[in-house]
Parts: C-alpha cells; sequence; structure tokens
C-alpha cells in the first residue's frame, strides 16, 4: 500500500505564540486584579434578593397616565436622536471639507486631530461634560449626541472625499467653476448615497444612545429609568425598559427600510 | 413630499429636545463653563493623582476584558445552538426537525434579548443587586456582549463556506468535530478580527458604565465632575483618549498578527 507522508502541522509564528501568551497573561490578571464577589453572587442569599428584585418588575406598570408620561419621554428620545443626528451630519460636512484637504494640508491635520478628539469621548461623557453649560435636561444630550457623532460622521465623510477620483471635480475647475460649486455638482452626488447611509447607520446607534444618556440626567427615557430605579419603583422601571426595547426594535426597523429605499433594492 | 415631512417633524422634536443654543451663551452658564474650563490647564499631575488614575485604567481594562471572557463562555455555546449550517437534521431532509426548531429559534431569542437591553441598563440593574463596583459592569458586559457575539458569530459562520463541515456531518462527525475542522478553519480569521473590534468597544462600555457606580476611570470621572474639578477632568479625558487610541492600536495589532 502507498503510504504517503502526512503534511507537516503549520508552523506557528513565535511572534504569534508570544501575543497569545500576552493574552492570557491579560485575561488572568483581570481576573485575578478585579475583586469580584463571586461568593455573594452565588450565594443563596444573593439568590434570594436577586429573585426579589426580578419579581417586583412583574408586572410592569400599565396605568394610563403613566404610559402617557413614557410617551413623552419615548418622543423626547426620539427627538434628540433625531436632531443630535442632523446637527452631526451639517457639522460633520462641514468639517470633511478641510478634513479631505481642500484647504491645505495644515487645515487638514488640525481638523482631522479635532475629529478624532471629539470621535474617541462617548456621548455619555460629552453629556456629563456639556450638563455644564447646557443645564439638565435633552438639549445637552442632543449636544452630546451631535459632538460624539460629528467625529464619527465628519471623519467617515473625509475619508470619503479623499477616496473619490479627482476628475469630474477638476473638469469643472478647468472649466470656470469655483471650489464650491465643482464639490456641489461634482463631488457631492458621488458620494451622497454612501453618506446617507453612514448617517442612518449612526442614528441607530444614537437612538441607543439616546436612550441611555439620560443616566446623568440628560433628558428621555434613561431618566425616567434612573429616577425610578433610585426609588425602588420596579414596575414603572419595567415599563420603561420595554419601550426603550419597543422603540430600539422600530427604529432599527425603519432604518433598513430607508437604507433598502436608498439603496434602491 | 418628504421634505415637507420633514420641516413638520422638526418643529415639535426641536420643542421636545428643549433646543434652546441660545441658553449656551447667557451670563449664568458661560462664567460657570469659563470657570470649569479654566481648571483644565494644567492638567492634575500630582503622584499620588497620577497612581489613582493608572489602578482605575488598570480597572477599566480589567473590568473590560474579564467581561468579555465571560461573554465568550455564554457565547459559544448559543452560537452552537443557533448555527443552522451545524444542523445534523437538516442535512438529510433540507428541513429541521421541530425540536431542533425550536431550541435554535429560542437561543436566537435569548441572543436578541441579551443585546437589545443596552448595557448600561444591564449595569445599572446589577448594580442594585451587587452592589457598586466593578462586579457590576463584569456582569454586565458578560450579558450584552454575549448576545452580540453570539449572534454575529452565527452569522459569521452561516455566511462563510459551509461544504466542509456539511461534508464532515454527512460523514458522521459530531458538530464539535465539524465545527473545529470543518467551519472554524473557514471562519477564524473574521471572527477573531471581530471578537477583537469588540474588545475595544468593551473599553469603551466599561468606561461609561463607571458612571452608575461600576467601577473603573468612569467612577472617578464622575466623582470629580461632581465637585467640578476642571483639572482632574482634564487629566482623565487625556487618559481617556490616549486609552482608546491604544486599543484601537493593539486590536489592530492583533488583527493583522492573528490572521
Amino acid at each position: 500500500m502507498d503510504r504517503r507522508a502526512l503534511t507537516p502541522p503549520p508552523v506557528i509564528a513565535r511572534t504569534t505564540l508570544l501575543v497569545l501568551l500576552g493574552l492570557l497573561v491579560l485575561v488572568i490578571a483581570s481576573f485575578t486584579s478585579l475583586d469580584m464577589q463571586w461568593g455573594e453572587l452565588f450565594s443563596a442569599d444573593a439568590l434570594r434578593s436577586s429573585r426579589e428584585f426580578l419579581g417586583g418588575f412583574a408586572p410592569p406598570e400599565m396605568a394610563i397616565p403613566f404610559l402617557r408620561k413614557v410617551a413623552q419621554a419615548t418622543w423626547e428620545t426620539f427627538s434628540m436622536s433625531a436632531l443630535g443626528t442632523l446637527l452631526a451630519l451639517l457639522l460633520g460636512l462641514a468639517l470633511a471639507l478641510p478634513g479631505s484637504g481642500r484647504f491645505g494640508s495644515a487645515a487638514r491635520v488640525v481638523v482631522r486631530l479635532l475629529l478624532n478628539v471629539l470621535r474617541s469621548i462617548p456621548e455619555l461623557v460629552w453629556a456629563v461634560i456639556l450638563l455644564i453649560a447646557a443645564g439638565l435636561g435633552p438639549f445637552a444630550g442632543t449636544l452630546a449626541l451631535a459632538a460624539h457623532t460629528t467625529g464619527v460622521l465628519g471623519r467617515l465623510f473625509a475619508d470619503a472625499l479623499e477616496n473619490l477620483p479627482r476628475e469630474h471635480e477638476e473638469t469643472l475647475r478647468i472649466n470656470g467653476a469655483t471650489p464650491m460649486t465643482a464639490f456641489c455638482y461634482a463631488a457631492l452626488p458621488q458620494i451622497l448615497p454612501q453618506l446617507l447611509s453612514y448617517t442612518l447607520y449612526r442614528w441607530e446607534n444614537n437612538i441607543r444612545a439616546a436612550a441611555i444618556l439620560g443616566v446623568v440626567g440628560a433628558g428621555g427615557l434613561g431618566q425616567m429609568l434612573k429616577y425610578h430605579l433610585s426609588l425602588f419603583h420596579m414596575q414603572q422601571a419595567a415599563t420603561v425598559i420595554l419601550a426603550m426595547l419597543l422603540m430600539i426594535m422600530l427604529v432599527d426597523g425603519a432604518s433598513f427600510w430607508l437604507r433598502r429605499k436608498l439603496n434602491g433594492v | 413630499m418628504v421634505a415637507l415631512v420633514a420641516l413638520l417633524l422638526l418643529w415639535p422634536m426641536l420643542q421636545a429636545s428643549e433646543f434652546q443654543p441660545w441658553i449656551l451663551f447667557d451670563k449664568q452658564s458661560l462664567s460657570a463653563t469659563w470657570q470649569f474650563l479654566s481648571g483644565f490647564v494644567p492638567p492634575a499631575h500630582s503622584p499620588e493623582f497620577l497612581a489613582m488614575l493608572m489602578a482605575a485604567t488598570w480597572q477599566t481594562v480589567a473590568i473590560a476584558t474579564a467581561g468579555l471572557v465571560l461573554a465568550l463562555l455564554a457565547a459559544i455555546p448559543l452560537t452552537l445552538l443557533a448555527t443552522a449550517s451545524l444542523s445534523v437534521s437538516r442535512l438529510e431532509s433540507g428541513r429541521m426537525r421541530s425540536v431542533a426548531v425550536l431550541v435554535r429559534q429560542s437561543a436566537r431569542w435569548l441572543l436578541v434579548v441579551l443585546r437589545s437591553v443596552p448595557e448600561l441598563v444591564w449595569a445599572l440593574l446589577f448594580v442594585r443587586i451587587v452592589g457598586l463596583g466593578p462586579t457590576a459592569g463584569v456582569l454586565a458586559i458578560a450579558l450584552t456582549y454575549s448576545g452580540m457575539l453570539g449572534k454575529v458569530y452565527a452569522e459569521i459562520l452561516e455566511s462563510s463556506d459551509t461544504d466542509a463541515s456539511a461534508a464532515l456531518l454527512r460523514n458522521g462527525s459530531g458538530r464539535l468535530a465539524a465545527l473545529c475542522y470543518g467551519a472554524l478553519p473557514e471562519a477564524a480569521a473574521e471572527l477573531v478580527s471581530y471578537t477583537t473590534y469588540r474588545w475595544e468597544c468593551a473599553i469603551r462600555g466599561s468606561v461609561i458604565m463607571g458612571f452608575v457606580g461600576a467601577g473603573g476611570i468612569g467612577q472617578r470621572m464622575d466623582e470629580s465632575m461632581k465637585m467640578l474639578a476642571g483639572a482632574e477632568v482634564s487629566s482623565m479625558l487625556l487618559v481617556f483618549v490616549l486609552l482608546v487610541a491604544a486599543a484601537d492600536q493593539v486590536s489592530s495589532f492583533m488583527r493583522k498578527r492573528l490572521l
């Protein structure tokens, strides 16, 4: 019988092994350095108290006046996310122009840095900072969403503009169009579908963010949730959580549908 | 038509979000902002503050890592249940047995529920159950991310080439063997890259959860904000931006290394 030698096992590079080892060390260090109360978590006492805690959620509060308040907060959250995204779309587009090197490379570096800072601070941290300037309430939340999303969208738009072939715009420029006109008629129509689909995707993210921003006092459903949880109004809190889930699912559906329409499928 | 509807919607939205840009510029709010911002320079840098900051930053990273590991422990079995291409009964008849369909659908619904509740809400609930501290953060990340990972893993496994795993299953291999030798080699790169991306998200998430008392740099920042200590907030923001940038670098390095 013809016996072929087995193919040799794949060689694992030493650096890959080192990376894996580093990962293992990171995981072990994480678990050992955190003072996790596993014992308390799984003791009979904890089980009973968490069962009591969870049992308190049922049934969710369904009185009409309360539902009306929840609906109002849901609308507030929805408005925050929509306005924040709209503001970010406009600001992001405005910053993407210098960010893609259209006003010189110095402006590009400065604007890119600004966009990176805007982007790397999460919405919730922005909200905490903006509460000082804008006061408690949904306005601070809207601005916080706008600040973070501007960073995200501005960078995506600037990248999209930089990756665009330049010929169309240059043809218009050579034939005497001003830079703004050339941009509006040559570059903008080409990136518009991409731009809108990014924006819709961010809106999906922002509706989730808007729902929780209230936890630090920036309005909407989160504020209601924090209020009722801190007073141990479990049934009301359950209704608020259900409203959050419902709103998130509806917006996901709407945005999925809109994106399919935009992409012409 | 769309423009008209948009305009009609815009006004009540502006009302609902109390959109009043001018209050940013009234005297009281300007002076409060100025007072807070002028504290930013120079950032706080006393040795004991920096030591505290380092410890808090490590705690944030540790919460994210531990949470993600626990999420993986829950997500892998759920992925096995939810992935249709690993179904044995489907191979024979093209249809799954009704029990299998039931199990698979309930695994999917569990994943949907786990990831639809935002991590901050889980954290708020866990802080009530296990008390203030990192345990609540770890559990919140574990729950939300097991939902996300499980769903996306199943999608990746189903959309990658399933011929190899189907052939193994037809010839009588077990599901685990089919997963390890048929499905994983096809999809490993994408799975690893998605997991590292999620680790990066978990770090951001664990900062945020600090604001509801789940430990780490977020909790310290919340305390400093409440005291309006501008200098401390500015050094925390700096550390935070650096941390996110570093996580970004590490995760792109790992993706390159492990692929």
